[in-house]
This record gives structure tokens, sequence and C-alpha cells, in this order.
């Protein structure tokens, strides 16, 4: 690791004002995948500004309609709120099956999404339930947000606040593990919103997660989802899984969560 | 059988230093004055290197030095401690293996120089100021790279062709004809996948010089101390053992890896002689992925003779062993004498032919891994024998039952150099079927089917050869060491006792397995014996701990000294009883005459050989501490059935596995729950190998499973509740009658694994399937199979 200037502001605005100021800041969030970077030497930022004291970015609401969820909420947390729970189970769920406890104990919602991981979990939900990111500078839908592998439309400055989920009438994730990293290898969102059905799928694009109209036409329709509207050439190839393989998963996962959404 | 003696399910001594973080592993010493290694790798394959400059690193602040392959050119290279010789009788090709690069680096890791500072990150920031000119060259990342007609060569001139040696064990002509006579010939073509042994525990080193003694000593992750001390003094060096201490301390688990001499070790000791400073170096994570030496990587071929009876005929294996960018320590030998030795198995097969070509590629060198070169060929024979049943519409036991060695039959001489002294091949297959209920398997088959899910079944009948090993055997065949083990027994003046063996333990619990040695022997409580190990000035010597040797040969020692002790006490309890030594008993910690009421306890007649007030000088000298050497006179045999039963959900290809079922001849079980956790061990390396791990060089030789992102580690939740349990013939030929129990577990049961997966796909058409079989290869068997798949 190398050296860098720590700052521990304890709002928002605080952290905001810092990262204007430093010349390569970061923003801390839980560190799970920052923090190991760095210790790779894979990143050298100048400033790293730590979110943790930033108590207004904690904590969970929920008004029946609407789940907000604040940036620094811990996976852990979402997936032991009863609110969560009670209005969003497949959010809870998610929230539950990500990393392992350790991770689940210190990774922030805000962090996952910020960083955009292509085979992380929560931007399947973000973008499955059409959930609101809210920042220290505007509010961006989740379609606007997500721009592509490890890449989102926050600037610099920008902090994410808190996300805002509507609630659904259903909703349910499937993945399948990568067997080594337990990250998404395909993970699919389904969800029965009151603007229709929304599937969005993870691990799998090269782009990141993206919407799967395809089969959101088929579940709208009453059909047992396939992966046949998928773009082979669109998928991720590793050691783990080739493009046609992940495609199959996504017609698997999708057939499974629309299942468990119905 | 007493509660701490031998058969007793004794809870193991050590482990409340473990659990409760007590324990003292190599990076837990820290000695004054010290300063820390990094080690600068190369990010190549293989490339020329056309220049080093240290200058800017040499300055960098808290620097104390900067050495590089020139400076370390007086130094000996990293020796080979086996030497193997071609068809022709020529000897191997055995290239130099400096432990710093000259010249060349030949593999992703090779170590390029190593920059001493007083902290860590100081010694790894003044590394990135190195600059290292490099020419790339082409490399062979792979054995069919490196065989390819003008590969690029690893070694140049050293090794043409990249080839080590072209080894055979057998006459192919005599095999050849009874292959004229067979009714059947089965063949098949199989790779056994390359792992990563990922101990625990990285590997560390610390290297100190005395310069008021001249005395060098090295901490070190090592499972044999002494090995390293005789490799590392004598070939690399050049200190004399009076001067060298080599400390292995607690180690977090070896699988192998641990056994080799590693360049670290050498590189911390000589620079230490030249800073004058103590020297640690801690392997990071991912720089054990590039320089722990890996395990198994072989591409085979076989054929099968089998008569129109189902009777074996003849064997033909011929094998390609990746030995990687240099020859590790034992590398030679694992393909060779512990590979082609096993391809008898637990059958009659009466004539063998084995040819092993050991190709040099642009990879981390490849040496023994838990089981190592018995887990290929048994893996090779189970399948083959499987894979003949089928071919030939027999039933999987009936096959097997077919060619057994009878249990009558031994001892028994294979067609492949060993002679097996014990077994009952029938016993464990019988005992095991019984436990895995597999007369009830088509009941649960057509169940899981309800279900959606593909249920198999897969067995195993397996025999490996540990104990190792019988020195003069071995020397004969190449090893450039001795294979016995030594034993020290100190009876303290009250009574305790301390022993001192040559074994290593890195998590097999030797510390209660052969106090419970000492318990049964002399009768005394367990809690009054410590075992100590791994330090070169403690312990006389030490073969080290390997190739589940340490109770078979380590063990053996112990009794022998042990036999020594009771003799001497014996002799000093007839004396105290007055009484003739013929007289004289011992049971149960107690001395007594026959035919009369006098008695003498352990305790008195040791405090007496310290205290020998009363004492017969004449003819016995004071104190009580005894020395045995044990050489063994033959390999031990375990062997046994592992049975194991999977669901594959022929949706996503993923397979379960739903039961796993050991049972293992091991010989006489000292401590069964000891036993037990290492069949369990054993079994999460062996179906880890058969379903989840993999080692993948990209064809420019760079590692794509280079961390646990991709490197798949088994995990809890990847296994069942295992049934592991033994059925035992003792072993014939030491007085213990143990065998060994280390690897039996990762040797049985990727056949096994691997059979019940082919078992379940097998009314789909698919008749291949490599490891691991991931989800992703058994999907692409089903979408490519004859049968198609039933539709989603």
């Amino acid at each position: 690791m190398y050296d860098f200037s720590y700052h521990t502001p304890s709002t928002v605005a605080d952290a905001a004002a810092a990262m204007s100021g430093a010349e390569d800041g970061k923003i801390l969030a839980g560190g799970q995948t920052l923090l190991p970077t760095m210790k790779q030497r894979l990143a050298s930022p100048s400033d790293l500004v730590s979110l943790r004291g930033c108590r207004d970015l904690v904590g969970i609401a929920s008004d029946g309609s609407t789940v907000t969820i604040g940036a620094m909420t811990t996976h852990g947390a979402v997936a032991a709120s009863a609110d969560v729970k009670a209005a969003i189970p497949a959010l809870a769920a998610l929230a539950g099956g990500i990393g392992d406890p350790q991770v689940r104990n210190r990774g922030t919602i805000g962090g996952s999404l910020a960083n955009n991981d292509p085979a992380a979990d929560y931007p399947a939900a973000v973008l499955g339930l059409g959930a609101t990111v809210v920042t220290t500078k505007r509010e961006l839908a989740a379609e606007d947000f997500f721009q592509g592998l490890f890449e989102t439309a926050l600037e610099e400055d920008e902090i994410i606040t808190a996300i805002r989920f509507p609630v659904p009438k259903s909703a349910a994730y499937v993945k399948f593990d990568n067997p080594a990293s337990r990250y998404a290898l395909v993970g699919v969102f389904v969800a029965h919103t009151s603007g229709g059905i929304r599937v969005a799928v993870t691990g799998a694009g090269q782009d990141g997660v993206f919407r799967a109209d395809g089969i959101e036409a088929q579940i709208s329709a009453g059909q047992t989802p396939d992966s046949s509207s998928i773009d082979e050439g669109g998928l991720n190839t590793d050691i783990h899984a080739s493009a046609a393989y992940r495609k199959h998963l996504i017609g698997v996962m999708a057939k499974r969560a629309a299942a468990a959404a119905s | 059988m007493s509660a701490t003696g031998i058969g007793a399910a004794v809870k193991r001594k050590e482990d409340f230093r473990f659990l409760t973080g007590r324990g003292n592993y190599t990076d837990d010493i820290n000695q004054p004055g010290q300063t820390y290694a990094y080690i600068l790798r190369s990010p190549h394959a293989h490339a020329k290197i056309n220049g080093i400059n240290t200058d800017a690193a040499k300055a960098a602040k808290g620097v104390l030095a900067v050495f590089t392959g020139e400076d370390m050119a007086g130094v000996g290279g990293i020796p080979c401690g086996w030497g193997v010789n071609n068809k022709d009788g020529s000897p191997m090709n055995e290239p130099p293996h400096p432990a710093l690069a000259i010249g060349k680096v030949r593999h992703v890791g090779d170590q390029v120089a190593v920059v001493v500072a007083e902290s860590y990150a100081k010694a790894k920031d003044a590394a990135e100021l190195i600059e290292v000119d490099y020419t790339e060259l082409p490399a062979v990342a792979h054995m069919e790279a490196a065989l390819a007609a003008g590969a690029p060569l690893v070694h140049d001139d050293a090794a043409p062709g990249n080839l080590c040696y072209d080894w055979e064990l057998g006459d192919e002509a005599e095999v050849d004809a009874e292959f004229k006579n067979a009714a059947h010939v089965v063949s098949i073509d199989l790779t056994n996948n390359r792992l990563v042994p990922n101990a625990m525990e990285p590997r560390a080193a610390i290297g100190d010089y005395n310069k008021g003694t001249g005395e060098y000593t090295l901490y070190t992750t090592s499972q044999n101390p002494h090995v390293i001390r005789l490799l590392m003094g004598a070939f690399v060096l050049q200190i004399p053992e009076h001067k060298l201490r080599v400390v292995a301390p607690d180690v977090g688990g070896g699988f192998g890896s641990k056994i080799y001499h590693y360049a670290e070790e050498a590189i911390v000791t000589w620079a230490a002689g030249k800073v004058r400073r103590p020297i640690k170096w801690v392997a990071e994570r991912s720089e054990s992925f590039l320089s722990d030496a890996h395990g198994r990587d072989h591409i085979s071929h076989a054929d099968l003779a089998i008569d129109a009876d189902g009777k074996f005929l003849g064997l033909k294996v011929y094998t390609k062993a990746n030995m990687g960018a240099y020859l590790s320590t034992f590398s030679t030998c694992v393909p060779t004498y512990l590979y082609a030795t096993l391809l008898a198995g637990v059958y009659t097969t009466p004539k063998i032919y084995a040819n092993v070509k050991a190709i040099f590629t642009n990879t981390v060198p490849v040496d023994a891994y838990r089981g190592a070169g018995r887990p290929e060929a048994t893996y090779l024979l189970e399948r083959l024998v499987s894979k003949a049943a089928r071919q030939l519409g027999m039933d999987q036991v009936d096959i097997r039952r077919k060619n057994f060695i009878p249990a009558d039959a031994f001892p028994y001489q294979t067609p492949v150099a060993l002679q097996y002294d014990s077994g009952d091949y029938e016993a464990t297959l019988k005992k095991a079927m019984e436990l895995a209920d597999w007369n009830g398997f088509p009941a649960r088959k057509a169940e899981a089917a309800g279900r959606g899910k593909l249920r198999g079944i897969g067995i195993s009948t397996y025999l490996e050869a540990c104990g190792i090993a019988p020195s003069a055997v071995v020397g004969s065949l190449g090893a450039r060491a001795g294979l016995f083990e030594s034993a020290n027994v100190r009876v303290h003046p009250t009574g305790s006792v301390t022993i001192y063996t040559g074994s290593h333990s890195h998590g097999q619990g030797h510390e209660t397995t052969f106090a419970q040695l000492v318990s049964e022997t002399l009768g005394i409580p367990i809690d009054n014996v410590t075992i100590d190990h791994g330090d070169t000035n403690r312990i006389a010597f030490g073969m080290g701990t390997y190739g589940s040797r340490s109770l078979a040969v380590g063990g053996e020692a112990i009794m022998k000294a042990l036999g020594k002790v009771v003799d001497k006490a014996s002799k000093i309890a007839a004396h105290l009883m007055e009484a003739s030594p013929e007289d004289v008993e011992f049971k149960d910690g107690k001395f007594t005459v026959a035919g009369t009421d006098k008695e003498v306890d352990f305790g008195t007649v040791a405090l007496t050989a310290y205290v020998p007030h009363n004492y017969p000088h004449e003819t016995l000298e004071p104190g009580l501490e005894e020395n045995a050497f044990y050489d063994p006179m033959n390999f031990t045999y375990p062997g046994g059935c592992h049975i194991c039963e999977v669901e594959i959900d022929p949706d996503t290809g993923v397979t379960q596995v739903i039961n796993m079922t050991a049972v293992d001849d091991v010989g006489r079980v000292i401590n069964p729950m000891i036993v037990e956790g290492q069949i369990h061990g054993g079994l999460a390396q062996g179906i880890g190998q058969a379903l989840l791990e993999s080692c993948e060089y990209d064809e420019s030789g760079q590692l794509i499973s280079g961390s646990y992102m991709d490197y798949c580690m088994p995990r809890a939740d990847n296994f069942p509740g295992f049934q592991a349990t033994t059925e035992s013939t003792l072993c014939a030929h030491n007085s213990l009658g143990v065998k060994g129990c280390g690897e039996v577990g990762a040797i049985g049961s990727p056949p096994a694994v691997i059979n019940a997966v082919l078992d379940a796909l097998a009314d789909l058409g698919v008749e291949d399937i490599s490891m691991p079989a991931t989800p992703q290869k058994i999907w692409q068997a089903i979408q490519s199979a004859s049968v198609p798949a039933a539709a989603e």
C-alpha cells in the first residue's frame, strides 16, 4: 500500500469538500474492494476520504411505497432489516447473499453501487426495481446511473447518499455463483412493478448490469422465460464460464426468479 | 486399552495452543535487529535478462542491500534430490536452478532480486525502483507446446526438446504380447489437473548469522528441517552442519509443498551473512501461488488388455509429467517411482509397462502434493477400470472383484517392483458398499429423477505405497538421501518423558499420537509426555514428514527407543527388587517379579537412574535416555474403497456430492479421531481436485488462476458429512502394524467422484469429463453428448 492522506469527515458535506480538495481522492465506504486493491498496489489514491463517521448516511426507512437505504448501510443491516424484509424481501435476501459475513458486516450499498463491479449483486436490484440513486448533487434513475464496467454517472466529488427503492408487487433474485469467488457468474432480478415487469441481469454482461427486455416480454406474456433473446456477443467469457454458458444460465436463473416472484 | 494408549480417541494435545492463538509460527518469531526481505519476481514466463540496475533501490531510504543473481553467482544452485535415468540408462537432464535468476527468467514468479530493508514496506517500495531490462522470449506454458517441433527451449542446450527424462518401467514387448491374446482392449486418455497446494500458512523464512560463533540459523516453514539443513548447507551455501541450525517451528499445513528446499531459504540465510542482521521473508498469498511448488499435472494414455472372462491381462501407460521450469527437490521421483510402481493397484494384472516423459515448461516447478504420484496412478487406473466395466457391459463391482489380489495372496509381488505385505480389498469393499447402501442406489436414482436431478454413484478400490521408505531400495532407484527416521526418548528424573522426533508435525497431530505410544508403552499419563520436533539443534536427525511416513517410520523409531528404555529400566528395577532381569515383567507402568509381590513403579526406576545411590554401576550407566534410528524394510500399503454419490442439476451442470464413503485399511489405528480427521482432510482435497480446483496458465505463461477469485478452494458447504471409517489389516513388517493415513483420502477419492459424475451422465451418452468437473464442463458435456438432454 502506498502512502495517502486519510480524512475522516463527520458529514457527507465535509466528505464532498475533502474530495474537491484532493488531487486524486477516493471515497472509502466499507473498503471491501478498495482496500484489497490498494494493498495489492493496484490503486494509489492521494487521499482517502472515509465515510465511516458520516452517520447521516446510515439507516433504513420504509413508508409502504418506498424503501430508502442510506449509502453507508451495510449489507448485513439490509439483510437483517425487518422493514426491508417486509417491503422487499427479495432485496433483503440479495443483501444476505453477498460475500460472507465479514464482507456483509463491512460492505455498504453505496460502496457497492459506486464501484459497479459487473459481478456485484446490488446493481441487479437497483436496476431491476427501478430504484433512484440519490447523491450529494442530484437524483439519478438506475438506467442513468450505471455506465458500464466499473463506470457510473458519478462525478469525482459526487457522493451517493441514499438509494430509494419503490416497493414492487413481488420480486425475486436468483444468482449462480462463480465457484471460486462466489460473485455472481449470472444473477437475474425479476420484479413485478407498478410499471410492469422489470428484469435486470448482473454478472454476465460485458458492460455490466443490463435489462433483459426480451425476458421481460416473455414474463409479461405469461410465458416461461428463456435466454433466446439474449445476445451472446454482449456477454463475458472467462475461465469459469463462456458467453454461451452465461447465456444459458441467464435463461435458467430467469426461469427460477420468475417462478419465485410470481 | 487405556484411556490415553493405543486405540484411544484422545483429544489433540496441541489444539489448545493452536485454537487460542498461542502457536509459534515462523512469522511469530522476531529477532533483535531484524530486517525484512522482499523478493522481486519475474512478470514474464520466459525472458532474457539484459541487465539489472539496482542503484536507485540501493539508495532508497531504509534499504540495507539489494542482491541479484550475479551477487549470488558463487553460491550453488537449488539441488534436486532424486536422479532418474532415461530408458537407455543415461542420466536425466538436470539444468541449473540458481536461487536468483542469472541471464534468464523461466517462469512468472522466478526470483530476480532481493531487497533487504528496515521494513517490509520499504523493501517493497525500493523493489519498484529496480530496473530490469528484459527481452521477452516465446514461452511454453503447457506440455503440448513444450513438445512441439521447434518449441522454445526453457533450458536451451541443457534440456533439448524440453525433456528432463524419458523413463520406463517394465518390458513393452512382453506387455504387447499379452495384448495379442486379449479379447478386449480398453483405452483412455486423461489429464490429472494441476493444483496449487494453498497451505493456510504461507511460506516464510528468517535467516540469521552470529558473527561471534560463525553460526547460521534459518527459521523456516518446513516439513523437514534436517533435510533443508543438508540440502542448503551441503549443496547451496556450503555451511557445515555444526554451523547451521534449521528450525521449523509450528507450521500451518504443508501437503507436500513445504518439503522442498526453496530459493528464499537460501537467499535469506546467505544475505543475513552479508548484511550481518537477521532477515525475515514472509510470502504474500499471491506470491505463494507463483512460488510454492504446484502438484499433479499429468497427461496420460493407457490401454488395458482384458480376456473374455473380464480378467486383466496387461496394462500399458504412457504419461507426460510437467516439471515446471526447474526441478524441485522430489519432482523427478513423483511421476516415476511414486507413480508407475502403483499401476498394479489392487489387481492381479500380470504384465505392466509404463513410459513417463518429464517435461520442462515455463511454469512454477511441480512437485509432490498430498499423495504424490499415487493419486495420479489411482485416478488413471480406477477411471480405466470403470470405463472397462461400461465398455464390456460388466458390473462396476464385479470387474473389480474378479481382478482383486485375494486376501490369502500376501506377500504379493506385483509386476511393477513393489511387494505388498498385507491387505484385504474384499473386506473394505464390502464394508463401503454396506455403509453407502450401494444396492439401494437404483431407488435413490429414480427418486432423484423425479426431482429432475441426475444421480450417479462411483467407486474406487485403491491402494497406495507409503511409510516412505527403505533407504537401500530408494537409493538403488536414484534417491540421493536415506529415508529412515530417528527418535530420542529422554526420561526425566521424576518419570515424565520428552520425545525428540525427526518427524515434523504441521497439522497431523503427532504431539498426541506419539504421546499415546509412550503412554501405552510406559504406562504413564499422556500429560507426562512432550513431543519435541522441528529444531536441528535439539533433534539428533530427521528426514521429516511426507509420504504418510511419520507413524510407520518415525513412530517405529520411537517404539524402538522406548524398547531400549524399557530394557534398561527393567534392569534397574531388577536391581531394586533383587531379582534377575529375566524374571522382571513390565505392565501398566509397574515392574513386578513373577511369582512374588515385589513391585516398583516406573517413576521410582526413573528417579533411581538419576539418583543412582542404590544402582548396578558395574553393569549400567546412570540416566535413562535412549536413541534409535529406524529404517523400514518395505513400504506400507494402505488401501480401501471410496464410494461417491452425486446429484447433477442438468439445467446448470452443478454437481452436489450427496454422500462420500471412505473405508480405508490404514493398519493399526492409534487415535481413531485423528485418523478420521486426516481422512476428512484428504477427502476434501480429493473432491476439491475432482470438482473445484484447477491451476490454469494461458498460452503466454501467465497464471490466470493466481488468486482465490479464480482458484476455487473447497469450502465446507461443498461437502456432505463424510462417512469415513477404517477396516484394517496389520502391516506385516513393523512392530505397530501401522500403515499411514495422511494421504489415502486424497488418493482414493478423485476417481470415485468422477466415476459418479460419469455414472450420472451415462444415460445422456457422456463418456468422459476432465477434472475439475465444473458446472460449465458438465453443461458442455451434456450439450455435446450423443443423446440430447431433456428439454428445459
